[in-house]
């Protein structure tokens, strides 16, 4: 097994697991950790073809650390919606949050 | 170095599998440190230094704390344990994501890539280099999305006040 099917193999494994919490767990925290998961599965994509694959660069690297900061925006703006939902709804269980309407 | 990084993928995944499937919210929260901590070991085998670093530093400091800080902030009455969602959903989202996972092992399996030597690890200052220069507009645009993300939390979340008629 080469390097890169390792990588990529961890990084499928990565995306399935963050897909098993967006799609069953059905708590807020939950989903949004599990986003951030795949997107680490993405990022690890991206380093896996910056460093075994073909055509060298630096643009994969670069990417991800773009990536990173980007995630971060997103959960921190995550985070604040699940504790608005929390105060309207006193629950985080994305099955409550069915209204567009506080 | 294969060896090396299978242990780590390991390392990396058992949490995260684990993560997904504890019910106590705290310590599926503290399992997903974890998992990306042990990614963040896989990049520093990768010879991705600097990516391993900020991996560490935005997870394991940043991320974890907000959503430890969510978990405290929201809890559910007496108890952290939540109801486990309803059969139909967790049948249909076990066949969303074995469809997926079988697409995506079969890709793995069937696909022949090339076994590259691999590329040297840039040096810090090369990467410095390209951050200030060709990359200087997304640097800091990524900078006022973050600034951005940032107001846009604190309005979010912040109690408004009596005065406006909410019912915080």
């Amino acid at each position: 097994m080469s390097p890169l099917h390792l990588c990529l193999a961890l990084s499928a494994a990565l995306f399935c697991t963050g897909l098993v919490a967006v799609l069953i767990r059905g708590n807020a925290i939950l989903v949004l950790l599990g986003v951030e998961l795949m997107l680490n599965a993405a990022n690890l994509n991206f380093l896996a073809f910056w460093r075994f694959g073909p055509g060298g660069g630096e643009a994969g690297l670069v990417f991800v650390l773009f990536s990173i900061a980007v995630a971060a925006a997103e959960a921190a703006v995550g985070m604040a919606l699940v504790i608005a939902v929390h105060r309207h709804l006193r629950s985080i269980r994305i099955a409550d949050a069915n209204r567009l309407k506080g | 170095m294969t060896t090396l990084l299978a242990v780590l993928a390991l390392i990396c995944l058992a949490p995260a599998v684990a993560a997904v499937l504890v019910r106590n919210l705290i310590h599926s929260a503290l399992l997903f440190v974890l998992a990306w901590l042990g990614l963040a070991a896989f990049y520093l085998a990768l010879g991705a230094e600097f990516v391993a670093f900020a991996q560490a530093l935005v997870y394991v400091g940043g991320v974890s704390m907000v959503a430890l800080f969510a978990v405290l902030l929201t809890r559910p009455g007496r108890t952290d344990l939540l109801p486990p969602p309803s059969a139909a959903r967790a049948v249909g989202g076990l066949a969303a994501v074995s469809l997926v996972a079988s697409m995506l092992a079969s890709s793995l399996f069937w696909s022949r890539l090339p076994s590259m030597e691999p590329t040297a690890p840039i040096p810090l200052r090369r990467l410095g280099e390209l951050l200030a220069g060709p990359y200087l507009v997304a640097v800091l645009l990524v900078g006022l999305i973050l600034t951005v993300a940032l107001i846009g939390g604190l309005l979010l979340a912040a109690p408004r006040r009596p005065a406006e008629g909410a019912d915080a």
